[in-house]
């Protein structure tokens, strides 16, 4: 099926609000409403390879990164959010919403995707995303 | 230009003399070390819990490859040093390459005596000395069958119990009529034969070994009494010979062992030797301790400190095999002019002698309980005078003078000279000295720091007090520590301030306390979202993102993503209808496991997210909620049948326990809260491990508190008694409110009643009739606002987005 299905257990986006980055190749999606993500929460963005998680912080930036743990793969998109970290609900990696890395002496990292909000909404640079789930 | 120092034998003796070496910073040789082994140094006493599969090679390496680089030492693994050319000063490995040396250090060890009865070269038949052995056991453990070990002494031993926990049938064959009667006396090896033959191995004792049979491989073995034992694995541990052969054709003056004098010289003053290869005093030692002793004089003296010698040591013995504690030191003959004290606690299967000449202790052994194998140790090496205490000098430290103390007040009064470790010789004045200066907090910087606790282990224990008692010293005993990074403060210190200036959310928490961090940390949130919610009942609005996601669903995360849903059986009992609607469930969601809990329940497991609401909305139909398997709150009331059915019930505790948990189930505690009801002291529901126990008795009730099996094992201990089930409700309802309201966060009943005391948590609930009453109302008015079955609120809508896609979004529009 060639939809993207949204719910709110995955989705990963990245903090780039100005949408500066990659102008010309940028596909932007609209996913939602601010609002519908909860604050410190997540919802998820599933495709046919992947599942993508997009966190609202408690400051209200959102960000994109791939719905699964470099650990033991973990949904991360149920992992407890704190500042731009989430801790997965697994084993307890904390993992950096901004760029995907894991906080620990091992270097972990998950991928992550661009994302933005403009006038109260979200969207996903589907872009990259369809090179993922292609 | 630098000496060059040449070392033969890479092994634990010869590892740590360089350890001492470095540690005095010095670096006037050029060291060359040859290994037989092709591996680095690693801790031989360890190889026992790799046998058995406690730990991995991985884990017990003493010096890895880095720590050669480092030091700049050249490391020759593999390498048999087969001559030693003292005219010419050098050493001749087996290909013939030559290497030159100032100064000689032979450090070769020993090797595994083999008995030389026919046989013994078939295939099948191992030593136990180095990983290489390992290997070979745990190859013929994997093809699982018999295994035979000749030799009930330490070594045998704990092959023995390593190859039985490796699924093997073992049997230990000792010539000896007791086993470890080096060790142990008659007393403390019949209890140790006992306990070993508890676990399922085989002891047979004057076993003398006549043949080993077989073609290519070993297949049984014959004792000279004619019987005949089936065997796939033969392990010989009969005992250990040093290895002297170099020395002995290098003309070195050799007797059993490598003759050294008090600067563990041999007879050329420039070859030194170290470990199990020599012989001092007309002693050769088999265990660490002394060889360490023996390895810190060669580093005093070849960094130019002459004035340090080896004079002799006493050892003690400890088996490594988990759940066996043994100890013993010194000589324990029975002799003219010796007496011995004795006690025995048949039932604790614990027995103790100490051996006294001229008032002084001359040996002990402990079997079953060695808590004071130090404080022995220590009267024993500094010959102290015991007259004034001989009543009581075997009951061990803490009674002496005073009333008894707790182990950690034992600890505390050992003299700064106490050994702490053995292996390594670490006294505790070093320990605390390090724990200070050097702000150590945790066992594993101990080790780092002073080695102690690194070799065999059995110190662990100590030190870890030893660590509890120096914090303790700066801070405040008692006192926790921070929360989390997030906040210099303490569980105790927030709940308090929560209280004290009235605040009432989790922001409010974290501006007052002046939080580290913008919105705390997946620690602190679920432990304020706690705090608050029992604080301000009917309040405080639950926050869901700070709730572990299990909490959050009110289903348990599996690894692979999906979800258990475990519903409620009130006090274990079903009925057909609830077993068909589980049954329909479990088909209609294609749930993979159905299983039968540790908790008197089932757990449908393999849920899919989805389905979570639809699975739930049809327990709901048939009248079940949520378990509350994931909560910090009540999980099971486990009871027995009781009086409707069992010959020996004395009240209905299965209603009782009905009714305990339709009272209790909702409620939010700082951690688990389990229950259990049993009819009688037959105790079938296992009432005296739970948070909570009620055992009935003819004249009414027996209430407990603070047991636990899981992490931690512990009895529970008695509250008290009544007579009514009001007053079981009363009491119960009280003790848990109180612990709602003291706990900190993660603290099940048995901590927090430990931090509290348990007599404190006795004089609130049971002699203050008054407090029991307010707490208990309380516990009720705090109920209304959480009886609420959560499915049904998720069924009814609430958070539907947590389960439902936001909306589907065309992938074309990528185009
Ligand atoms: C399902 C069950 C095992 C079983 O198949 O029987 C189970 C399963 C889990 N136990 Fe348990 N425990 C189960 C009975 C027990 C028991 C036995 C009992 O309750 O009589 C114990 C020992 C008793 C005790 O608690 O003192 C037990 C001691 C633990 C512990 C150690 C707790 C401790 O304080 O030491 C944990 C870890 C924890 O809670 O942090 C744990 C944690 C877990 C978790 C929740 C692990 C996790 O965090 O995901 C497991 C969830 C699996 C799932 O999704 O269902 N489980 N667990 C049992 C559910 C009982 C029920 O009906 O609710
Ligand atoms: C299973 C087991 C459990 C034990 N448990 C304990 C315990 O709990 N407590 C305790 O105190 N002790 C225990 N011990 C004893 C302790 O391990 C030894 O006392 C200690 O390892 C001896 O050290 P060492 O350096 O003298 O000899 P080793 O550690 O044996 O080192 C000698 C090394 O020299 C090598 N070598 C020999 N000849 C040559 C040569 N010609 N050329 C090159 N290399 C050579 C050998 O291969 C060996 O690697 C245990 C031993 C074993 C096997
Ligand atoms: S003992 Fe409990 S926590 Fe451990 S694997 Fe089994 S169910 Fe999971
Ligand atoms: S899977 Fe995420 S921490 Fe283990």
């Amino acid at each position: 099926m060639n939809l993207l299905q949204l719910n709110q257990s995955h989705l990963r986006l990245r903090n780039n609000g100005d949408g500066t980055i990659m102008t010309k190749e940028n596909n932007w999606v609209e996913l939602c409403q601010l609002s519908e993500i909860p604050e410190r929460g997540c919802r998820v963005v599933v495709t046919d390879k992947i599942k993508i998680a997009i966190f609202r912080t408690h400051a209200d930036d959102v960000y994109a990164i791939e719905d699964k743990c470099p650990h033991l793969g973990g949904a991360l998109s149920e992992g407890i959010v704190h500042g731009a970290q989430v801790t997965c609900p697994l084993h307890n990696l904390v993992i950096n919403l901004v760029n995907g890395e894991a906080l620990g002496p091992e270097p972990m990292c998950v991928k992550s995707f661009d994302v933005k909000k403009e006038d109260g909404k979200v969207y996903l640079d589907l872009v990259p995303v369809k090179k993922e789930a292609a | 230009m630098k000496k060059k120092l040449v070392v033969i034998g890479n092994g634990m003796a010869a590892g740590h003399m360089l350890e001492e070496l470095f540690d005095r910073g010095n670096t006037d040789y050029d060291v060359t070390i040859f290994g037989k082994e092709p591996r680095v140094n690693y801790n031989r006493m360890m190889l026992s819990p790799v046998l058995s599969g406690e730990k991995k090679y991985e884990e017990i390496i003493i010096h890895d490859e880095e720590w050669y680089k480092t030091n700049n030492v050249d490391l020759r693994t593999g390498v048999n040093i087969s001559k030693i050319d003292r005219e010419n000063k050098k050493v001749i490995d087996d290909d013939g390459n030559e290497t030159s040396y100032d100064k000689l250090l032979i450090a070769t060890g020993s090797y595994p005596f083999i008995i030389p009865v026919v046989g013994h070269k078939l295939k099948g038949v191992v030593s136990f000395r180095d990983l290489d052995d390992v290997d070979l056991m745990q190859e013929a453990a994997n093809r699982g069958g018999k295994a035979i070990v000749i030799g009930g002494g330490l070594l045998g031993l704990e092959a023995a119990a390593g190859l039985q926990m490796q699924g093997m049938d073992v049997t230990v064959l000792h010539l000896m009529p007791t086993l470890m009667e080096r060790q142990l006396d008659s007393a403390a090896a019949y209890l140790l034969e006992k306990e070993i033959e508890q676990r399922g191995i085989k002891v047979i004792t004057r076993a003398n070994t006549e043949k080993i049979m077989g073609d290519e491989h070993v297949e049984a073995i014959r004792l000279d009494d004619g019987r005949e034992l089936e065997a796939d694995l033969v392990v010989m541990a009969v005992g250990i010979r040093p290895e002297v052969k170099l020395a002995a054709e290098a003309g070195l003056m050799v007797n059993r062992g490598i003759l050294a004098s008090d600067h563990l010289q041999t007879s050329d003053p420039d070859i030194l030797t170290v470990g199990e290869c020599v012989e001092h005093g007309s002693e050769c030692y088999g265990l660490v301790a002394p060889l360490y002793e023996m390895a810190k004089v060669i580093a005093a003296n070849l960094d130019g400190d002459m004035s340090a010698k080896y004079t002799g040591s006493v050892t003690s013995t400890k088996l490594k095999v988990t759940g066996i504690d043994l100890f013993s030191i010194g000589d324990f003959a029975e002799d003219e002019g010796r007496e011995g004290i004795i006690l025995r606690d048949a039932a604790g299967g614990i027995y103790k002698r100490l051996i006294l000449e001229d008032n002084k202790l001359v040996g002990a052994v402990l079997y079953g309980e060695t808590g004071d194998s130090t404080w022995f140790t220590q009267l024993l090496r500094e010959g102290t005078d015991i007259s004034e205490m001989r009543e009581t000098v075997i009951f061990g430290q803490n009674f002496q003078g005073g009333p008894p103390l707790d182990p950690m007040a034992a600890v505390a009064a050992l003299p700064d000279e106490a050994e702490i470790c053995g292996c390594n010789g670490v006294c505790k004045g070093k320990i605390v000295s390090a724990i200070k200066e050097k702000g150590l907090s945790s066992v594993d910087d101990v080790r780092v720091h002073t080695k102690a606790s690194a070799s065999c282990g059995t110190c662990t224990n100590l030190v870890e007090q030893l660590l509890s008692l120096s914090l303790g010293d700066s801070f405040n005993p008692n006192a926790p520590k921070p929360m989390c990074p997030c906040t210099p403060l303490e569980h105790g210190d927030v709940r308090r301030l929560i209280v004290a200036k009235e605040l009432k959310s989790i922001p409010a928490v974290m501006q007052e306390l002046e939080w580290e961090t913008s919105c705390g940390c997946a620690k602190c949130r679920p432990a304020l979202n706690y705090y608050l919610l029992s604080t301000w009942p009917g309040e405080y609005v639950d926050d869901q993102q700070s709730r572990f996601v299990n909490e959050r669903l009110h289903a348990n995360i599996q690894k692979d993503g999906t979800y258990s849903v475990v519903p409620r059986m009130w006090g274990g009992i079903t009925s057909p209808d609830e077993l068909r609607a589980i049954a329909d469930v479990a088909d209609k969601y294609k749930i993979p496991t159905v299983k039968v809990t540790g908790g008197q329940r089932i757990d449908l497991l393999g849920v899919k997210k989805e389905d979570l609401t639809d699975v739930w909305a049809d327990l709901n139909n048939a009248g079940m909620i949520s378990g509350h398997a994931y909560a910090k709150g009540l999980r099971t009331v486990k009871t027995c049948v009781g009086k409707d059915w069992c010959r020996f019930g004395t009240q209905d505790s299965t209603g009782l326990g009905i009714k305990l948990e339709r009272t209790l189930w909702g409620s939010w505690t700082p951690a688990k809260v389990k229950l259990a009801v049993s009819g009688c002291p037959r105790n079938c529901s296992e009432a005296t491990c739970k948070d909570v126990g009620v055992i009935c008795v003819d004249s009414g009730y027996e209430l407990h508190f603070g047991g636990a099996a899981g992490l931690d094992i512990k009895g529970t201990e008695i509250l008290c008694n009544v007579t009514t089930e009001d007053e079981v409700m009363e009491y119960t309802t009280a003790l848990i409110q109180l612990y709602r309201e003291e706990g900190y966060y993660l603290e099940r009943i048995y901590k927090w009643a430990k931090r509290v005391g348990f007599d404190r948590v006795r004089e609130v609930i049971v002699d203050d009739e008054e407090q029991r009453k307010t707490l208990s109302k309380r516990f009720y008015h705090a109920q209304q606002f959480l009886q609420i079955d959560p499915w049904k609120e998720f069924v009814d809508g609430k958070d539907a987005h947590e389960f439902a896609p936001i909306k589907p979004i065309p992938l074309e529009a990528a185009q």
